[in-house]
């Protein structure tokens, strides 16, 4: 569903994707993990456009998505660290997304619901705490239904609970076949939820394999381990 | 002694009995295109000294009519001499000749002579009135003529350019003329004089002519009173002249590139007073003229109220009032030799604490401004905008380039009034 | 691109600095209207003012609105939304609101103390040099990524056409007085939008007629009715010129 194809990107003089490429299919969900600074965040803007590459292409659907933009209707993304107009209302920030996706009719307002937003509906979005913007991440990132989901390290503010929220979610939508890209760090989530993980070290492609293909790999019942093992072993 | 009274008691009787004669003889010629007489010009070929010719209305085709005896020539109901534009229509080579109410029009334009509407040559006590002239190459032309009076007449041209026009009312060389309750415009000059003295101008109209609208130059000792000159092309323009008194004129709307109110060019001994100038590019302009007594004018809406050249000396600007001007006084050295005071400027902001309506503060009207338009005529783009006010107010506290004489030092607070309207008897 | 408009218009409502602008500008034209008796007068004064403040408002308040809007145009580009549109529909809505403050602010005491053809100008002015002096605000925000950086710039560029740049030509026309620099001057004025705007005022006050040769070149050249458009002119290409280069920097920027 989605082809990287040799993508490069470095800001200034720091290479931050080097030569990438890696296919993602329909109905996977990806773990993307790595150190902080491997590219992980870069790595999602490129394909939102929302960082351009250097080099290299993407494709969704086997289109380019370079310097497009209709493409991004069937990609919903949750920014690791929400940020929103501070004098605008919850209700505003749905309401006016709701506005531009206009052509959307079946809207999935599943978490709203259950992160209970509308009775914080007045509140202005200055003064939400990280966790409570998280949820009005979430919940917009689900809203319009689509085919592939960007989700940068969705639970690192929530409470247990809403995480708890949010991982069932991302199942219920994984039955979907839905494409499902999550960067995190907590390996017990990347279990739950995960069958792929993606590992990027400066940029590099470390590897992409199955969870149980890494667990086998690495002779070990726990994923951490196993990957802690791969990552040693290499050096 | 009885005998010499004999002699003149003959003389006077003679007198009289000739001047009987020429009274019996004073006959009334009838011009009419029905009458025995059609033609003006043969009427006046037979006309006695002192005879009447009345001419009634209707077009006559006449040209070179000239008249070299005293006579009346008197239009009744608008009759109307063309001259078909060929040469001149009326010729005056007589004293005392009197010429009433008619319309003459279409006189010839012409590169090689001055053909005109009614030329007055070589004459004096002659009376234009209540002619109208139009489409004149020169309208009405008086040459070393005396005693004249050019009154009530409106004269109109068609021209387009300076060349192809000739000017209005024309006087070269001659002396006491009045010229009086006229409307002239469309041609080069509205009222020009050229070596003619003693002479009054009054109540008349000059307006859109294509040059100016009073020009005169080496004519002495003339009076020039409540005549309004408006909208022409270069104002009024007058050079190389002394004793003249202009009071209670309007200048107005002149305004082009090169137009000025009024264009004072070695100008000397003379007498400026109670005039408006209003809405002129420049009010005055002072080139070498002295002994100028500029006093009791009003300057308003100008771009330049004044603008006096270094080369002007002993010239007073008194109790004027300068209103929205753009500038008020530019000049374009640093010397200065006139005098100006007790003016209301509407530029002041000093103060008055004595309250005795003069300012305590002395006026510069010079801004730093105004020097460097006069210097850099191309920086007079930025008028009004944020550096200039900004070096103006610098030079106001700490003036380093204007002209430290040019100075009012008892400005007036209130504006000046003064009986602008007041007749001239 | 009209929902987006829609929705910076009712972000910049809600903050209310432009109906402070609007406030202000009224207070501001009808002082000058009640403490001068005569109108034309007035009107002169008030573009005085409004060359000055104009600029200055319309480059600081489109600066910070550019940086107090990242967030709101970040939210925009996750969505399938053309990176090009969202910028033109801030710079629009930005440009649109302080245009609609001014016309309020300077056109409804102008309507009452008697509108004229000058009046007209004064108004066509200053809403170019909003539009002017807000892309040139947004050149300053795409090019400088911190905040107080941006609003620096900004000052600097309000500075810079308020004051030092006439400086500067004045200097340059006074050090070569001698040589005919009459065109080169037209062309310095039309090196900056403030000046261009001034004297297109100028000219239908019809004071032309002071500049001399300068100000009958001026009209000779564009003539009356084609002046004018011609000056506009190139006040659109003032404002086309940052926005179009700010546009582009903007979509090749990284978020």
């Amino acid at each position: 569903m989605i082809e990287i194809k040799n993508l490069c990107k470095s800001y200034g003089k720091l290479k931050v994707l080097q030569d990438v490429s890696v296919k993602f299919e329909r109905g996977m969900v990806v773990s993307v993990i790595g150190p902080n600074g491997s590219g992980k965040t870069t790595m999602s803007k490129c394909i939102l456009g929302m960082a351009l590459p250097d080099s290299g292409d993407i494709l969704l659907n086997g289109k380019s998505v370079l310097k497009q933009h209709d493409y991004r209707s069937q990609i919903g993304y949750m920014p690791q660290i929400g940020r929103y107009p501070e004098n605008m209302k919850i209700r505003q920030v749905i309401s006016m997304m709701k506005d531009i996706r206009k052509e959307v009719k079946q809207l999935d307002e599943e978490l709203v619901g259950l992160y209970g937003l509308e009775q914080m509906y007045d509140k202005r979005m200055g003064t939400l705490s990280g966790g409570t913007k998280q949820k009005v991440s979430a919940a917009l990132a689900f809203m319009f239904n689509p085919g592939i989901l960007i989700l940068d390290e969705p639970t690192a503010g929530l409470d247990p609970i809403s995480a708890e929220i949010l991982k069932s979610k991302i199942l219920k939508e994984k039955k979907k076949g839905k494409l499902i890209l999550i960067t995190s760090h907590i390996m017990s989530e990347i279990e739950e939820v995960a069958d792929e993980v993606m590992c990027l070290v400066d940029g590099n492609l470390k590897f992409f394999e199955s969870i149980s293909a890494i667990k086998e790999h690495a002779n070990e019942e726990r994923l951490s381990k196993a990957i802690a093992k791969i990552m040693n072993e290499e050096d | 002694m009885t005998d010499h009274i004999k002699h003149s008691t003959t003389y006077i009787g003679i007198a009289f009995l000739l001047l009987l004669c020429s009274i019996a003889q004073a006959g009334t010629i009838k011009v009419c295109p029905t009458c025995p007489e059609k033609s003006v010009s043969k009427a006046v070929a037979n006309a006695k000294a002192g005879d009447k010719i009345l001419v009634d209305g209707g077009v006559y085709k006449e040209n070179t009519i000239e008249i070299n005896k005293p006579v009346s020539l008197i239009g009744i109901n608008n009759p109307v001499l063309d001259g078909q534009y060929k040469g001149e229509i009326l010729t005056i080579r007589s004293s005392h000749v009197f010429v009433k109410g008619f319309t003459f029009r279409n006189v010839e334009v012409s590169y090689l002579s001055d053909f005109a509407a009614i030329r007055v040559a070589e004459a004096s006590h002659v009376k234009i009135i209540n002619n109208k002239v139009q489409d004149a190459f020169f309208g009405i032309y008086l040459q070393r003529a005396d005693s004249c009076v050019v009154q009530g007449n409106r004269v109109k041209g068609n021209g387009k350019t300076e060349t192809s026009a000739g000017n209005a009312i024309h006087l070269w060389y001659c002396n006491a003329i009045t010229v009086k309750d006229n409307k002239v415009s469309g041609h080069r000059d509205g009222i020009y004089f050229e070596f003619a003295t003693n002479s009054h101008i009054e109540n008349n109209l000059s307006q859109n002519n294509l040059r100016y609208g009073l020009h005169f130059m080496f004519s002495d000792g003339n009076v020039y009173k409540h005549n309004t000159f408006r909208q022409n092309g270069a104002g009024v323009a007058v050079m190389y002249t002394k004793n003249i008194l202009m009071e209670n004129n309007l200048f107005e709307n002149n305004w082009g590139a090169a137009a000025y109110g009024l264009l004072l060019k070695d100008i000397s001994r003379s007498v400026i007073r109670n005039n408006t100038f209003k809405r002129n590019t420049t009010g005055i302009y002072l080139e070498g003229s002295s002994k100028l007594d500029v006093e009791q004018n009003d300057f308003l809406n100008n771009g330049w109220a004044i603008r006096l050249l270094a080369n002007c000396t002993e010239d007073t600007f008194r109790l004027n009032n300068f209103i929205a001007n753009s500038f008020d006084v530019a000049t374009n050295g640093n010397v200065m030799l006139n005098q100006f005071s007790g003016n209301h400027w509407d530029k002041y902001h000093g103060y008055d604490i004595n309250k005795d309506q003069v300012g305590d503060v002395p006026y510069r009207p010079v801004s730093l401004y105004s020097m460097l338009v006069e210097r850099v005529p191309s920086s007079v783009m930025f008028m009004r905008s944020f550096i200039v006010n900004l070096m103006d107010r610098i030079e106001k506290v700490i003036p380093s380039v204007i002209p430290e004489q040019l100075v009012d030092a008892s400005p007036s607070m209130k504006k000046i009034s003064y009986d602008r309207d007041k007749k001239s008897v | 691109m009209k929902t987006i408009i829609k929705h910076v218009l009712y972000d910049i409502l809600r903050s209310r600095i432009v109906l402070a602008y609007t406030v202000f500008m009224l207070v501001l034209a009808f002082g000058l209207f009640n403490l001068e008796g005569d109108p034309a007068k007035s009107l002169l004064s008030l573009l005085n003012v409004v060359l000055l403040v104009v600029p200055l408002i319309s480059i600081v308040f489109a600066t910070t609105h550019f940086y107090n809007s990242y967030e709101f145009m970040e939210l925009l580009m996750a969505q399938p939304v053309n990176r090009k549109k969202i910028f033109l529909s801030e710079y629009l809505a930005v440009a649109l609101s302080l245009s609609a403050a001014y016309v309020v602010g300077i056109g409804v005491p102008v309507l009452l103390y008697g509108a004229n053809a000058t009046a007209l100008f004064l108004l066509a002015v200053g809403v170019g040099i909003t539009f002017v002096f807000v892309a040139l605000a947004f050149l300053a925000s795409v090019v400088t990524r911190d905040k107080a950086k941006g609003i620096g710039v900004a000052l600097l560029l309000w500075v810079y056409f308020a004051l030092i740049y006439d400086g500067i030509v004045i200097f340059i026309l006074y050090f070569f007085s001698e040589y005919p620099l009459e065109k080169a001057s037209l062309a310095m004025i039309a090196l900056n939008p403030i000046d261009l705007g001034r004297i297109v005022v100028m000219l239908n006050l019809d004071v032309s007629a002071l500049m001399g040769y300068t100000g009958a070149l001026y009209k000779s050249m564009f003539g009356s009715g084609t002046g004018v458009a011609i000056s506009f002119g190139i006040l659109l290409l003032w404002v086309l010129f940052p926005l179009l280069t700010s546009k582009r920097i903007f979509s090749k920027k990284d978020i």
